[in-house]
């Protein structure tokens, strides 16, 4: 069993394998299910994920109102020709908003880590999916790939928004997203972590302010940045580049800032943006009275 | 290793909005419904930390009543939980504390009919992944993912070693297990986490032994 980053890439390297095979073999160990029975579950998850991505690149919006149609608005940008980006990472970008949309409108998502921040890896791997046409079984391995960095961090640091903030949520994701995209564009396990490393350094830090408490402002949004940032850093992480601080000591560096952030900014609505006037102005909007009232 | 299954990380499927505070929050629900055996008559829900100032935005008020009810983490019915219980004839009330918890996404579940009560505390730590830390003022450590078996009994020598030795005489292999008691020679309590369901008649014969009290089963 690998217990940080390290060993992930050592095992995958002495046994030659992929990690995601790596993942898929723990798992099979410590559940004692068949491969097939673990491929079959990472299957079903991967078309809840699908069928997130089409119900909110049709439209979704939630029921305080705060979210929806920006899953729409990016597509139709794009059939427009005329971005200045790239076709790929803004459709990943739109991906990761619809899934997050639908999140919010209490829809039927699978938490990548998290509900809050389930839209990065699909946003990702279904932006991805046009460019290298990969196979189902590609598709359900890049999940296993994913899901092997965030086990690293949900058991060295956290994925969880009050314990941690947003970097422990998106910053995981986009981190996990990172990781796999480089898998399946064939990388190495090296860079792999490489591309974990920079995506969760630049995520370092990042506070968890929902308005209102509620999964939609700023989460939607930081899940469409997540996903650009895992595109960007899989592309320097597959240019050779490297982080100088290893992947396992950026998740230790996240977990300690983690630990010293403010409980106002640990998902608690009361700072950050949850706190700025019209912050204060749509949560008392939403509940007829704000929800908190101390500083 | 708080986390050992892959799909901790990618899952669970579940209703929007929040894995912590909307699918954990039906996770602890349901495991407070499973040990009390039944649907309760009543419900008093206490939050603390970020679920005391969010559970509205969130949906963790829904979704622990979904819970009791049975309801699963991708159940959409989860999102009319109050009603359909309050149809039912389920009084809840919710309290929002303001005590300082070890853990941000705490809940206190009391719940109860004519013919008993119970009280647990959950905790959401992530992910959708909760843990119970106390049942009836006795702390424990439960994660909910595996069966399990909860064992009150009377604080004497040989009591351990009888419940797992019909354990063993089934081929049930204990995962995890932890005994505590509120006083010496006075009430205890066993949880065992196994890797094999436990059937029924299995639960009747640790009931018989001496020295047992109550025996309940946990089922994810």
């Amino acid at each position: 069993m690998f217990r940080n980053v390290a060993e992930l890439v050592e095992l995958a390297n002495s046994t030659n394998k992929k990690i995601a095979d790596i993942m898929i073999e723990q798992e099979m160990e410590v559940t004692g299910r068949s491969r097939e029975q673990v491929l079959q579950l990472m299957d079903t998850n991967l078309t809840v994920m699908e069928q997130a991505v089409e119900k909110g690149i049709k439209g979704v919006r939630s029921h305080s109102g705060l979210t929806g149609g920006d899953a729409v608005l990016m597509q139709r940008y794009i059939e427009k020709g005329r971005f200045l980006s790239g076709e790929t990472i803004l459709d990943a970008v739109s991906k990761a908003v619809a899934t997050n949309e639908v999140n919010a409108a209490m829809g039927t998502i699978c938490a990548t880590p998290t509900a809050g921040s389930a839209g990065v890896v699909p946003g990702t791997l279904f932006a991805v999916k046009n460019k290298l046409n990969p196979t189902r079984e590609e598709m359900i391995s890049f999940l296993f790939t994913a899901g092997a960095f965030g086990f690293v961090v949900a058991n060295n640091a956290s994925i969880s928004g009050a314990a941690g903030g947003c970097q422990a949520e998106v910053g995981s994701a986009s981190g996990m997203a990172a990781a796999a995209i480089v898998e399946l564009a064939g990388g190495t396990p090296e860079q792999c972590a490489e591309a974990m490393a920079i995506t969760l350094k630049n995520m370092l830090g990042l506070v968890c302010d929902p308005v209102a408490g509620l999964v939609e402002v700023p989460c939607v949004k930081r899940n469409a940045m997540g996903a650009a940032n895992a595109m960007v850093a899989a592309d320097m992480a597959l240019a050779g580049i490297k982080s100088r601080i290893p992947c396992d000591e950026v998740i230790d560096a996240m977990f300690k800032i983690g630990q010293s952030m403010p409980s106002a900014l640990r998902e608690t609505a009361q700072g950050g943006l949850a706190a700025t006037p019209t912050g204060r102005e749509l949560e008392a909007k939403i509940f007829g009275m704000p929800l908190n009232k101390s500083e | 290793m708080k986390y050992k299954s892959v799909f901790d990380i990618i899952g669970p499927v579940m209703i929007g909005p929040s894995s912590s505070h909307t699918a954990g929050a039906a996770r602890i629900g349901r495991v407070a419904r499973s040990l009390f055996g039944r649907e309760p008559k009543w419900a008093e829900i206490s939050f603390y930390g970020s679920f005391a100032k969010t559970y509205r935005g969130h949906g963790t008020d829904v979704a622990i009543v979904g819970g009791l009810l049975d309801f699963d983490t991708f159940d959409e019915r989860i999102i009319d939980s109050v009603k359909i219980a309050k149809n039912s004839g389920m009084k809840i009330s919710f309290i929002e504390e303001e005590a300082i918890t070890d853990h941000p996404n705490t809940a206190r579940v009391r719940i109860g009919d004519e013919h008993g009560d119970l009280e647990l505390v959950g905790i959401s730590i992530g992910g959708g992944k909760i843990e119970i830390t106390e049942l009836n003022g006795f702390e424990l450590k439960l994660s909910g993912h595996h069966p399990a078996l909860l064992v009150v009994h009377n604080d004497r020598f040989g009591a351990i070693a009888a419940v797992s030795k019909i354990l063993a005489e089934h081929s049930i292999n204990i995962g995890h297990m932890e005994v505590s008691r509120k006083e010496r020679g006075k009430m205890a309590l066993m949880t065992i986490e196994v890797d094999q369901n436990i059937d029924d008649s299995i639960l009747e014969k640790v009931g018989e032994l001496p020295n047992i009290l109550k025996v309940t089963k946990i089922v994810d």
